[in-house]
């Protein structure tokens, strides 16, 4: 990946970064460590691969993305935000009665291309989104991200062998590996293992890549892309809570928002990354 | 009346679906591996390409639909009733209601009249699940020429609707020429002082029959025909309660959360008036063949007769 554009997105993916801490401690609830593992794909996808625009957030070309792992909301909200879809004011009201920004993504919120949040359900959304695209004859990509733990939900191998049957090749769906879930550890509370095994099994390419190395997701994307007749999986291997020191590899953080004290140490932490990169 | 013509709602629902392929050409099908059931292999056969099996996944099926309809196509969505509104019941409600997608679901085999398939197929709740689901428009055609109607009207409304379709052949009463169908506005077919016998799906044609006989009885019974649960026709209602003071509700589904508990929230909060329910209480059907199991579960005219008069009687 060109240099310059690296550091772009870096310091984008820190400020997404920080926009999550400030929605989800505004909130005083919501799912940090789960948002802050996606961070580094979605500032990818929206910066450096999706064709959206800001100004017409619904204009029906547009590439789109389902998170079907819905409640990481605040890593969308806080990238659609620095994308330019609405205020980044509004993630300070996160959460709040009254506000724009729902706990979960609402298919209201300008970018937000499908409501989420129960799980199993946005893979099924994308599926019908590329469907329509292939009939269409349109030339957009739909990009979805699942949880590792969510993978456990049938409805997502019942998409999985749609989008396979109806060979959806412009649907990319992404599997965030942190390896935790509410209950611990992904592989103690049930396990999904192999995951490229069993995407593979059903008719899927399967690609695996660093979640937080921009040369490797342009590099994953890529070959995404090369791929005819069937869709694709891009497992990635993250760390939950990635970013914020004490956050991170700790299942405590899927849903839980940081006190004042907690967030003051976060922001620190990310604003000093923050000044390295531009530095 | 011997004589008269019988087609099951299904089967309107297919022939209505490929007769309107040609005008509504945003128009899609997607089904459950039960094509051949649901009748929409009708559409399939006239329109291959706009046609979907989504193998025996209905859960999937669901959000691939809300996929379809967030991108400005028209999807319809078809399985039996229980599997749509059952199974399916938290899709239909997080990813096509709570988003207002334009998703029509085509729920077939409704009811015991399923038959001989017995309890795990017979969907008495399909109405009291979907109507609880803000937004989602709920629609119970009474015959061949209702279940036409209302597919097209379907497609000309912009949301969510769940439209329930049966498995048996039923009367065909309406007159294609002189009927006309509005989502959400209820249909008097008789007037009468006595009571009011308020009926939805194939227990509207069994309404008209009993009002026929309690005529000869003395007993007058206005006779309004819902087809649209939700929303529902509270001025048709309201004042058929006000000219009658009586009301029978009859439907082929639960007594619990169906058209008779509807019709209650309406009179109770604008018209208190005494409402006795005809429909499945609260039991599991069984097999037999459906028109057995109909009159043994109460859901006849003979039924609706025996009701009216002791309610009469009662007044």
């Amino acid at each position: 990946m060109d240099a310059t554009l690296k550091k772009q997105l870096e310091v984008t993916a820190c400020k997404i970064r920080l926009g999550i801490i400030e929605g989800v401690f505004n909130a005083k609830s919501g799912h940090p460590g789960g948002s802050l593992s996606i961070a580094d794909v979605l500032t990818y996808l929206y910066f450096a691969k999706m064709n959206v625009y800001p100004d017409k957030p619904d204009e029906p070309h547009r590439d789109r993305l389902v998170l079907s792992k819905g409640h990481t909301a605040p890593a969308l909200y806080s990238t659609l935000a620095e994308k330019g879809f609405f205020p980044k004011q509004e993630l300070k009201s996160l959460r709040h009665i009254g506000a724009m920004l729902q706990g979960h993504p609402c298919i209201n919120i300008p970018g937000v291309d499908m409501s989420s949040g129960s799980l199993g359900q946005g893979i099924s959304v994308a599926c019908g989104m590329a469907l329509s695209g292939k009939i269409s004859n349109d030339t957009y990509k739909v990009y979805t991200i699942l949880g590792d733990g969510e993978i456990e939900e049938g409805q997502v191998w019942e998409a999985a062998m749609f989008a396979a049957h109806y060979k959806l090749d412009n649907l990319v769906a992404i599997v965030d590996n942190n390896g935790l879930q509410i209950d611990g550890k992904v592989e103690d509370v049930m396990s999904v293992y192999p995951i490229a095994d069993k995407f593979e099994a059903f008719g899927w390419h399967a690609i695996s890549a660093d979640a937080h190395d921009f040369d490797a997701l342009e590099k994953a994307f890529n070959e995404a892309e090369t791929i005819a007749n069937q869709p694709v999986v891009i497992i990635l291997k993250s760390v939950k809570g990635k970013g914020v020191s004490f956050m991170e590899n700790n299942v405590s953080w899927h849903g839980s928002a940081p006190n004042k004290e907690q967030y003051d140490q976060a922001v620190a932490e990310l604003t000093a990354h923050l000044k390295e990169l531009e530095g | 009346m011997a004589d008269i013509k019988k087609v099951a709602t299904r089967e309107s629902y297919g022939n209505a679906l490929a007769e309107l392929g040609d005008k509504y050409e945003n128009l899609y099908v997607f089904d459950a591996d039960l094509a051949a059931a649901t009748k929409t292999g009708i559409f399939k056969k006239k329109f291959p390409d706009r046609f979907f099996d989504c193998g025996i996944a209905e859960s999937n099926m669901m959000g691939v639909a809300a996929g379809m309809a967030a991108t400005g196509k028209i999807p319809f969505v078809s399985t039996f009733a229980m599997f749509a509104a059952g199974r399916a019941f938290e899709q239909v409600r997080n990813s096509i209601g709570y988003p207002h997608l334009n998703v029509k679901i085509g729920a077939t085999h409704a009811g015991i009249s399923v038959g001989e398939d017995g309890a795990t197929h017979q969907c008495n709740e399909d109405i009291a699940l979907m109507r609880t689901i803000p937004g989602m428009t709920v629609i119970i055609p009474a015959d061949d020429v209702e279940a036409k109607a209302a597919v097209e009207a379907a497609i000309n409304y912009e949301g969510p609707v769940y439209m329930r379709f049966g498995r048996l052949a039923v009367p065909v009463f309406n007159d294609p020429e002189t009927y006309k169908f509005e989502i959400g506005k209820g249909i008097k077919l008789r007037d009468g002082k006595d009571i009011t016998i308020v009926a939805t799906g194939l227990m509207v044609y069994e309404a008209i029959e009993a009002a026929k006989t309690l005529e000869q009885d003395g007993i007058q019974a206005t006779v309004i025909n819902i087809h649209t649960i939700k929303p529902i026709d509270k001025d048709i209602i309201i004042q058929a309660a006000k000219n009658t003071d009586l009301v029978l509700t009859v439907e082929e589904h639960s007594v619990i959360g169906g058209l008779g508990e509807a019709v209650c929230d309406v009179l109770c909060e604008n018209y208190p008036t005494k409402v006795v329910k005809i429909g499945v209480n609260d039991e599991f059907g069984h097999s037999g063949p459906a028109v057995d199991l109909l009159k043994q579960f109460g859901l006849s005219a003979e039924n609706i007769v025996k009701t009216a008069k002791e309610a009469v009687k009662a007044k």
